[in-house]
């Protein structure tokens, strides 16, 4: 059997479940120049929220797809808040500090976040099940779509195309662009750039609680460490797309979802590799192409070069 | 004013991070009641009591609790009070070296009982040897952790104060090949484990017997335990024409692995060790996991006539979680160290002596007695002698044991 097709929609699956966390990351990024590392947890506490709505809020055996919608506006709602008040108490009083003492907030509040989901959601200590969409898995040829993959397969594009669209059509989108280029000069001309910096924080919690979901639907579980490596993974994929840039962020996950696939399916096969080709190793191998594409566009692939700001 | 909300704020976040982490802390002390006078004695229980594995690490902790409050109840050593305390080690070596010097620091403790995994022994055989204090562990399967690092040569026990209860993975990973072989009729095998001390042992075995016999390793694979998508492992697993998946590790990844192999399309079963024998492990599973298999050490806790008093005790404490795979050998561990204690304490005219930590370790290779698995006492390696194994498969959500015995070379 040939395996290519499959392992190239395995990539594509998991890289889009980097992209849709990494746009997070590089939202936030390209308008305050901030590393957001709670944004994995920003991930993680909306797997939470839309897991409580099917737990606590849902009557019992709810259908999955009256459910569906609603567990995503439950995770939706959770992320941004918790990403709003994160930009309004542990950021904003920082904004104008060093670089340094924003990251070292965001890696306490990341740590806080999964202590706080462990201490006191029920049973958070080991992983919860998340609820399933019943039904076979699709085959078009040799290529398996598991139907809790359908999700993250419609998501990720629609996601896109919203985004896009709010970023450029949008009042509020061009006020971002806006800020994004020279936040001093946006002010000026009359962009309330506060409200933009919250805006931000709570689109990349959107898409993070979109990808929360389909990770839950993917994995059929949800844990207080669901963030951690994910979040990394999303962070390099945003930088391997090109920070600040949207496209690049979902790019870059995809990029970097089909080279662990790869790496995975046909490192081994090389000959004098074949200790190195295992899924073990698909991490350094994800490492070594994201170290590669910053040696030769340290911009990343879809980043523009631009001059330090002043 | 910048700086100073800078520093406000971080330590605020610290002090935050700091206190959410001892909340979760408090719970964990031990349950068993101190009074009574006379001399109190704290058996130790080192377990991942947080965490992914923290299933099996709270069965733990609490049939060591049932054990000391029904050898108090008892009055089981005349004078003496049993308390235990319990620390994490959320199954990471480094914590678990920390939580051995802080037992070896409280002079109260006169054993220890844990931990889970082998990796996390290893930290943990030097501290105690150091101090003499004995541990047992009633999880370990690792042969190196008792017969040394060259046990497949030459046996030597590298620590004196180190026991288990459990078999070891010599004995579990062929007799797992042999079911596999003989019973199931699997002749194509694709082998997978998590690069840890366990996993890759109890791979290494079973790949070495399953040859041995006949059958064909049709792929090997390492995986990253930190991850959850082995989509790409589980398409190679279908393209490799496997009929049996045999993975060295634990539920948390093996439940995943198990859904996702399924679901790629290889509809094969998956056999593992100890590690996977968990509620959990059927948990994550889904339903796709039914006819996967397990071995683990021991009889059936629950088909053991010396097992009844156990589960039904267990049940009537009212502990919040299973007793899990090692809830038996825990117990048999902790008892064991009572009956150390016993020993040494009424051979003192019922006073600890001085030197009591190096005095128990010593009556712990003579002790012998039923217990819940069966007769407990240790060979000259601190190994069990009680060499009984089960076949386990999930049947109906639950595991059935399909086939107890004992693995003969």
């Amino acid at each position: 059997m040939n395996e290519l097709p499959q392992q190239l929609v395995n990539g594509l699956l998991l890289g889009s479940m980097y992209g849709l966390v990494a746009i997070g990351y590089t939202m936030v990024y390209g308008i305050v120049q901030l590393i957001n590392f709670a944004h994995g947890e920003i991930f993680m506490v909306g797997g939470f929220g839309a897991l409580t709505i099917y737990l606590y809020v849902l009557p019992d055996g709810t259908n999955i797809w009256v459910a569906l919608p609603l567990m995503l506006i439950g995770g939706i709602i959770v992320a941004v808040l918790v990403a709003v008040g994160a930009e309004r108490f542990a950021y904003r009083p920082l904004r104008t500090a060093p670089r340094l003492a924003p990251l070292i907030t965001a890696i306490g509040l990341s740590l806080a976040l999964q202590q706080a989901v462990w201490a006191w959601y029920p049973d958070a200590r080991s992983a919860i099940t998340f609820p399933q969409i019943h039904g076979g898995p699709f085959e078009i040829g040799s290529v398996t779509i598991q139907t809790g993959d359908v999700f993250l397969l419609v998501a990720a594009p629609i996601s896109m195309a919203i985004l896009a669209y709010f970023v450029m059509k949008t009042r509020t989108g061009r006020g971002m662009q806006a800020t994004a280029q020279d936040p001093d000069t946006a002010k000026l001309m009359g962009i309330n750039t506060d409200r933009i910096i919250v805006v931000a924080f709570a689109l990349g919690a959107t898409f993070a609680a979109i990808g929360a979901v389909a990770y839950g639907l993917k994995y059929g579980e949800v844990q207080f460490r669901m963030g951690f490596i994910l979040g990394l993974k999303a962070f390099t994929a945003a930088v391997l797309g090109g920070i600040g840039n949207i496209y690049g962020a979902m790019l870059g996950g995809v990029v970097l979802g089909v080279a662990e696939a790869l790496s995975t399916a046909y490192i081994s096969e090389i000959p004098g590799m074949e200790q190195f080709g295992s899924q073990s190793w698909a991490n350094v191998w994800a490492f070594v192409l994201l170290i590669l594409v910053l040696l030769f566009r340290p911009q990343g692939l879809l980043g523009e070069r631009v001059a330090d700001r002043a | 004013m910048r700086q100073r909300s800078l520093i406000a704020i971080t330590a605020a976040l610290a002090a935050g991070a700091l206190t959410l982490t001892a909340c979760g802390s408090r719970d964990e002390d031990g349950g068993s009641s101190n009074g009574g006078g006379g001399i109190t004695v704290t058996i130790g229980v080192d377990a991942p009591l947080t965490g992914d594995l923290s299933a099996l690490g709270l069965g733990i902790k609490n049939s060591v609790d049932l054990a000391a409050k029904t050898a108090n109840k008892e009055k089981y050593v005349e004078g003496v009070t049993f308390k235990i305390e319990a620390l994490d080690d959320q199954a990471q070596p480094s914590a678990g070296q920390q939580n051995a010097t802080k037992f070896v620091a409280d002079k109260e403790v006169l054993g220890v009982v844990g931990p889970l995994n082998s990796s996390v022994a290893e930290s943990m055989q030097k501290v105690f040897d150091d101090a003499k204090l004995v541990e047992v562990s009633p999880a370990n399967t690792n042969p190196a952790l008792t017969q040394g690092p060259d046990w497949q040569t030459s046996k030597a026990r590298t620590y004196k104060s180190y026991f288990r209860t459990a078999t070891t993975d010599a004995i579990q990973g062929p007799f797992a090949a042999q079911y596999v072989y003989n019973d199931a009729k699997k002749k194509k095998v694709f082998v997978i484990d998590d690069k840890k001390t366990y996993g890759a042992g109890l791979a290494a075995t079973f790949s070495a017997e399953f040859e041995k016999l006949g059958g064909e390793i049709v792929g090997t694979e390492h995986i990253d335990p930190e991850t959850k998508d082995f989509s790409a492992v589980a398409t190679k697993v279908k393209s490799s024409g496997a009929d049996v998946v045999y993975y060295g590790g634990e539920y948390p990844q093996a439940g995943p692995l198990s859904k996702q192999i399924k679901a790629a399309g290889a509809k094969i079963p998956l056999v593992g060790g100890d590690g996977i024998y968990s509620a959990d492990f059927i948990k994550l599973a889904g339903a796709s996991g039914t006819g996967d298999l397990a071995t683990s050490v021991g009889a059936p806790v629950e088909d053991l006539p010396s097992a009844k008093e156990f589960v039904a005790n267990y049940e009537a404490a009212g502990y919040k979680e299973a007793y899990e795979a090692y809830g038996g050998y825990s117990y048999d561990s902790a008892w064991a160290i009572i009956e150390a204690v016993k020993s040494v304490v009424e051979g003192n005219d019922g006073k600890l002596p001085d030197d009591a930590r190096a005095k128990v370790t010593e009556a712990m290779q003579g002790v012998s007695f039923d217990g819940v698995t069966g007769k407990v006492s240790f060979d000259e390696f601190g190994d069990a002698t009680n060499k009984q194994l089960t076949v386990y498969s999930v049947e109906n959500g639950a595991w059935n044991a399909a086939k107890s015995g004992t693995y003969t070379g």
